[in-house]
């Protein structure tokens, strides 16, 4: 066997243009795959990654209705029976199992009357409570975080992020700048950042292609402020903090069953928290749906490789018609013969299979600096496509080797 | 003296549309052990036929053939394959080495069928290619020796296995007359130990170097001349 291959090898070795462009079918095929698999891991990775964060494992806890009609949350007062997440719910919450940390606060992703002189501030804003910032994962950058006084006094402070820093400010020290909100001036005073990779709130599939690019960015005021220009009833959501991504759906259903008792009277509405692995999924199949497609058309270069095989083994059978007629004179068995073949077909689209799994790495790697597209190699599915490689080499290398064990040693050494 | 091979009334057919050509007929042959056998007949006549009879590459239409006690008729085609690898030394006209291998892994390839370990191989390999004076060739290929030399490997390949039958056809037809009276001294040397011979020829002055000469003609062996 060994020795089979050793020998396969030095026969591809001794046709290297004859067998690259043999193999070339199954390596396009295999490369293509290769490619489309690891964009589609790619895209998929950094899905969950953007709506369950890397290593956040925050679930967002929303009010719904018991009868999936539409609540408004952002612009409308609290519905019938909703009561207020104030701090005393939080410290209940905290009693969970596996619940690290949580908090609450009111929001409106379209912000509107907030101004800095004359431009309008287009993106999001958040009354938030004393947890917020490090149940979300936010890092200061500049200035101060909200201090005590900030909550208790109502003090007219915002933070603003990253994003709404160069939206509004534009390179400028925002510190000390005042923005307009509602007509109440307010004073600038810190710069977050989300240190994990996405930090927008995800409730439903469509809000995930909303907010993670065209927003201009959010600012935060203390939740004790947000009466002071918008309404003092507004609905909070809550943001859970889970000890590890594993525990997220635990913790957030707990989580969800615990307000609604806590803070909702009826039975019309109640807390709910937001499956994001089921959302990850949903989006993962939309994007592997359509390479499905892809994979189907790769696969018939895979056929097309595998019948160049077959073509050029049948070559090399009655190329070689003598040897095999002089092994099987001098005593080789049928099964010795077809051995041989099997296994030069084996070695052939293997060979083939590894070089495109290595253009196809190369090939997902060139794309993802080139146009962006995530790529992520996934070994399995490597080993599983040389694995491929070498059946394709068998099936189709079955024909050919047949052919040769049967050759007729008489006929086979008659003919020159 | 024992016999290594008797056959009686083999016949081979070969179809030819409606009709039958009748290649081999009711031949008779017995060789003993250690016996050097010249088989000669003019071209078309049976000889190569007759020795893939012999040789276990075919199995005749008709007839009984024991080989070393083993009557082949009956053996399925990976028992003669078993056959041939054990007993029998092929040399063929036109050497038939595999060009990509050297001396060295062509007289091993039948140790290799047979099961034997690699190092005891290329021992064995080694000793039959000094046998027959190439123990300094044993890295070459086919296309860095003479045709003398090629045949001289096809003969220590065939030896290799230390067969029963050492089965020549037109041992020295490719080879010119210096070369051909080389192989002829090989096959005395073999013969003298022991081993039987049988060598297919045309070329009466070839023929000679045997103990015996049976004549075919149209299929038909006539009876051997014993030699001195
Ligand atoms: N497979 C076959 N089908 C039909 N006829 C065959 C077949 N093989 C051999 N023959 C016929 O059998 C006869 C003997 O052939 P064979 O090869 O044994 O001759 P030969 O004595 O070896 O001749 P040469 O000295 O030229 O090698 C020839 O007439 C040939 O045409
Ligand atoms: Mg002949």
């Amino acid at each position: 066997m060994l020795e089979n291959i050793g020998l396969s090898f030095q026969g591809i070795w001794n046709h290297k243009t004859r067998s690259l462009l043999t193999m070339l079918g199954i390596i396009i095929g295999i490369a293509a795959i290769i490619t489309i698999v690891s964009t589609i891991k790619g895209t998929n990775d950094q899905i969950k990654q953007n709506l369950i964060g890397s290593g956040n494992n925050v679930v967002t806890v929303t009010i719904k209705s018991t009868n999936d009609s539409y609540v408004d949350l952002e612009y409308g007062p609290r519905p019938e029976g909703v009561g207020v997440v104030d701090d005393e719910v939080i410290e209940g919450l905290l009693e969970i199992e596996n619940l690290d940390a949580a908090s609450s606060y009111v929001s409106r992703s379209w912000a509107n009357g907030v101004y800095y002189k004359n431009t309008a501030f287009e993106g999001g804003i958040n009354g938030i409570d004393r947890n917020y910032f490090s149940v979300q994962g936010y890092r200061l950058n500049y200035g101060r975080m909200f201090v005590d006084d900030d909550f208790k006094q109502h003090k007219k402070v915002v933070i603003i992020d990253t994003k709404a820093m160069r939206s509004v400010f534009d390179g400028a020290d925002p510190l000390g700048a005042i923005m307009e909100f509602m007509g109440e001036p307010f004073t600038v005073v810190g710069v977050v950042e989300n240190t994990s990779k996405s930090n927008v709130v995800i409730n439903s599939v469509n809000d995930y292609y909303t907010y993670t690019d065209s927003s201009g960015g959010t600012v935060f005021m203390p939740i004790d402020t947000w009466s002071v220009c918008y309404k003092y009833d507004e609905p909070r959501t809550v943001v859970v903090k889970a000890s590890s991504t594993d525990e997220m759906t635990t913790v957030g259903d707990a989580a969800a069953n615990y307000l609604t008792g806590a803070v909702i009277t009826g039975s019309q509405y109640q807390y709910k928290a937001d499956n994001l692995l089921e959302q990850a999924s949903e989006l993962q199949a939309l994007s592997q749906s359509t390479s499905q497609q892809l994979i189907w058309i790769a696969g018939i270069s895979l056929l097309v490789g595998g019948i160049g095989v077959m073509n050029i083994m049948l070559v090399s059978v009655s190329e070689r018609t003598r040897e095999i007629g002089l092994k099987k004179a001098i005593g080789a068995k049928k099964r010795r013969i077809l051995g041989q073949f099997l296994t030069e077909a084996a070695v052939l689209t293997s060979l083939g299979g590894l070089l495109g799994v290595l253009s196809g790495i190369g090939l997902a790697k060139l794309l993802s600096n080139v146009i962006g597209t995530p790529a992520a190699i996934s070994v399995p599915s490597c080993v599983i496509a040389v694995v491929f490689s070498m059946v394709i080499g068998i099936v189709f290398g079955l024909i050919p080797a047949v052919k040769a064990a049967r050759l007729n040693p008489i006929e086979a050494l008659r003919r020159d | 003296m024992s016999m290594i091979l008797e056959m009686h009334d083999i016949c081979k057919d070969y179809p030819m549309g409606k009709s039958v050509l009748h290649v081999l007929n009711n031949i008779d042959l017995s060789v003993e052990q250690g016996e050097y056998l010249a088989i000669m007949g003019p071209s078309g006549s049976g000889k190569t036929t007759l020795m893939n009879v012999i040789g276990c590459l075919d199995t005749p239409t008709s007839g009984s053939y024991l080989l070393d006690g083993v009557d082949v008729a009956g053996c399925s085609d990976n028992k003669l394959a078993d056959i041939r690898n054990k007993k029998i030394g092929f040399v063929f006209q036109s050497f038939n080495l595999l060009p990509k291998m050297t001396a060295l892994d062509n007289v091993a390839l039948p140790l290799l069928y047979q099961g034997v370990k690699r190092k005891e191989r290329r021992e064995r390999a080694a000793e039959a290619l000094e046998m027959v004076g190439l123990g300094d060739r044993m890295n070459f290929k086919q296309n860095q020796m003479s045709g003398g030399q090629c045949q001289r490997v096809a003969i220590a390949r065939a030896m290799a296995i230390n067969p029963g039958i050492l089965l020549a056809d037109e041992p020295t037809g490719a080879l010119d007359s210096v070369s051909g009276a080389a192989v002829m001294d090989l096959f005395h040397q073999i013969h003298e130990r022991g081993t039987t011979i049988i060598m297919i020829t045309h070329d009466r002055s070839i023929a000679e170097h045997a103990d015996r000469i049976v004549h075919i003609r149209d299929g038909i062996l006539t009876g051997g001349e014993f030699d001195a």
